[in-house]
C-alpha cells in the first residue's frame, strides 16, 4: 500500500472525508466491532508543543482500536534539546511505529517530516498553520448535528489569522456546496490573504468580513468560536489589547437561530462564558468526544485497515 | 558601442532594462573565468529598451531560476559563433533552492538545510506559496 499522510485537509477528497464521517459514526453505534482493528499496531504521539485534547484524543483512538501508544509530549524531552532536527527525529521514530502524529509550533514542520518518514504522518497541528484532525473533528459534529455538510452559513470568531482550525475547516468546507461564510474577527486577526484568494474567490464562494459578532448572529446557522491564542504573538501588548475582542454569553446569544450550533476547538479562556454551556446549542463537549472517534476513523484509513 | 560576438557561449537576451545584475547575481556569474559582457539599455523594436548579458563560455544555465527572475528572457546557445538552439522561458511550477520562505514561524526559517520549496500558485500574478507553510512570495517584474 502506498504510504498516505494527512498533513493539509486537502490531502483527502470530498469522498474520503465523507467515508471517514460514516466510518466514524458506525464506530460511535457499534464500538465492540473495532476493538481489535489495530492489534499489535503502534501509534507513536510526537508533541514537540503542549496539548491536552489532541494528543489524548490520539492516544485514546489507537488505545480503543486495540493498539498501543509510544511517544513525548514536550520538545524538551526528546532529542531536539540536543540540536537534533525535526526531520531526523520523527525519521528515527517511523522506524518504530507503524503511524506518527505529530504536532510542532513551527508551520510546515509535519510537510518537512513527511518528506523523510517510513510510516504515515498526521499532522496534529504545525503553529498557525493547519489542523486537518481538528477539522475532521468538526466536520464530524456538523454532520452529527446538522445530518448534513452543505446549505448551511458558518461564521467564524475571533482568531483567524493565527486560528489554524480555521484555515483548515474553511478549506474543507470550500468544496461542499451551498456554503456562506462570515468572518467576524477585529482587523489585526482577519482571515489570511491566501486563503481568499486561493480558496474562497478561486472556487467563486460567498463570503463576507464583519467586526460585528451581534450583527453577523441573526444569519448564522453555525457558530466557531476561536480563542486568541497568546503563544502566537510575538508583542504581548498585541495579545492584551485583542483578546477579549469577543466573548459570546447567553445575552449575545439572544438573537441567534434556535437550531444555531456553537462549535470551538478548545481550549478556551474567557471567548465564551461558561453560562452557556448548558444552551443546548452548545456542542462544543460533543466536538471532544467526536474527535477521538474520527481518529480511530483516521488511523484505520491510514494504515489500510477494516473492521 | 562593439562587443565582441561569442564563438561558444550563452547570450541572455531581452532582459528587462536596469536588471542584468541581478541576472548576474542569481546566475553565479561573478564566478566564472570567462569573459562575461553586460550590456545595459541596448535598443529594442519589442522593448524600447532592454539588457543582454554575453558569456563567452559553455555553460548550463538554470532555466527555473531565469524563468523564475523574468520568463521574457530568451536564452541563446552559441556554438562555432553560431546560434543552435533558442530558448524561451516561462514560470516554473516548482522552484526548489532558489528563493528562501521569510516567514519567521516557517519550519524552514528554523532548520535552514531544509530544501526550499515554492510552488507555483497564481502565474497571472506570478504568485508562489512556500510548500511548507503558504507564505506568499510575489515577483514585483
Amino acid at each position: 500500500m502506498e504510504k498516505r499522510n494527512l498533513i493539509d485537509i486537502t490531502d483527502l477528497t470530498s469522498a474520503e472525508i465523507g467515508e471517514l464521517v460514516a466510518t466514524a459514526e458506525d464506530i460511535i453505534a457499534s464500538p465492540a466491532k473495532y476493538a481489535h482493528v489495530c492489534d499489535g499496531k503502534q501509534l507513536a504521539t510526537l508533541f514537540f508543543e503542549p496539548s491536552t485534547r489532541t494528543r489524548l484524543s490520539f492516544e485514546s483512538a489507537m488505545l480503543s482500536l486495540g493498539g498501543r501508544t509510544l511517544g513525548f509530549s514536550e520538545a524538551m524531552s526528546s532529542s531536539t534539546a540536543k540540536g537534533e532536527t525535526v526531520v531526523d527525529t520523527v525519521h528515527t521514530v517511523s522506524c518504530y511505529v507503524d503511524i506518527i502524529a505529530m504536532r510542532h509550533p513551527k508551520e510546515g514542520a509535519p510537510f518537512a517530516a513527511a518528506q523523510r518518514a517510513e510510516v504515515p504522518i498526521i499532522n496534529a497541528g504545525d503553529g498557525g498553520h493547519n489542523h486537518p484532525t481538528q477539522t475532521l473533528t468538526d466536520l464530524l459534529t456538523i454532520h452529527r448535528e446538522k445530518g448534513r455538510l452543505n446549505d448551511f452559513t458558518i461564521g467564524f470568531c475571533g482568531d483567524l489569522k493565527f486560528g489554524r482550525t480555521v484555515h483548515s475547516l474553511v478549506n474543507a468546507l470550500s468544496r461542499q456546496s451551498g456554503i456562506r461564510f462570515v468572518f467576524i474577527s477585529p482587523e489585526e486577526l482577519r482571515l489570511p490573504d491566501y486563503l481568499k484568494e486561493n480558496v474562497l474567490e478561486k472556487n467563486g464562494l460567498a463570503w463576507e468580513e464583519t467586526d460585528s459578532l451581534e450583527e453577523a448572529m441573526p444569519k448564522l446557522d453555525i457558530l466557531y468560536m476561536t480563542r486568541v491564542q497568546k503563544e502566537r504573538f510575538f508583542n504581548e501588548a498585541d495579545y492584551i489589547r485583542l483578546k477579549d475582542t469577543y466573548v459570546l454569553t447567553p445575552e449575545k446569544l439572544l438573537p441567534a437561530k434556535s437550531d444555531l450550533c456553537i462549535l470551538h476547538p478548545l481550549p478556551r479562556v474567557n471567548e465564551i462564558a461558561v453560562s452557556v454551556d448548558d444552551d443546548p446549542r452548545a456542542c462544543y463537549f460533543k466536538q471532544v468526544k467526536n474527535g477521538k472517534f474520527i481518529r480511530m476513523a483516521l488511523i484505520m484509513k491510514l494504515l489500510g485497515l477494516k473492521a | 558601442m562593439n562587443i565582441d560576438s561569442i564563438q561558444n557561449g550563452v547570450v541572455l537576451d531581452h532582459i528587462q532594462s536596469g536588471k542584468s545584475m541581478d541576472i548576474y547575481k542569481y546566475l553565479h556569474l561573478d564566478q566564472l573565468d570567462c569573459q562575461v559582457a553586460i550590456i545595459k539599455n541596448a535598443k529594442s523594436a519589442r522593448m524600447g529598451k532592454k539588457d543582454i548579458i554575453k558569456v563567452d563560455s559553455p555553460m548550463e544555465v538554470d532555466l527555473d531560476v531565469l524563468g523564475y527572475i523574468d520568463p521574457n528572457i530568451t536564452v541563446n546557445i552559441i556554438r562555432s559563433g553560431v546560434r543552435t538552439e533558442k530558448k524561451h522561458l516561462a514560470l516554473p511550477e516548482r522552484l526548489v533552492n532558489v528563493i528562501r520562505c521569510k516567514n519567521p514561524r516557517c519550519i524552514t526559517m528554523a532548520e535552514p538545510q531544509l530544501d526550499a520549496i515554492f510552488l507555483l500558485s497564481d502565474r497571472e500574478k506570478r504568485v508562489y506559496r512556500c510548500a511548507y507553510c503558504d507564505a506568499e512570495e510575489r515577483r514585483s517584474f
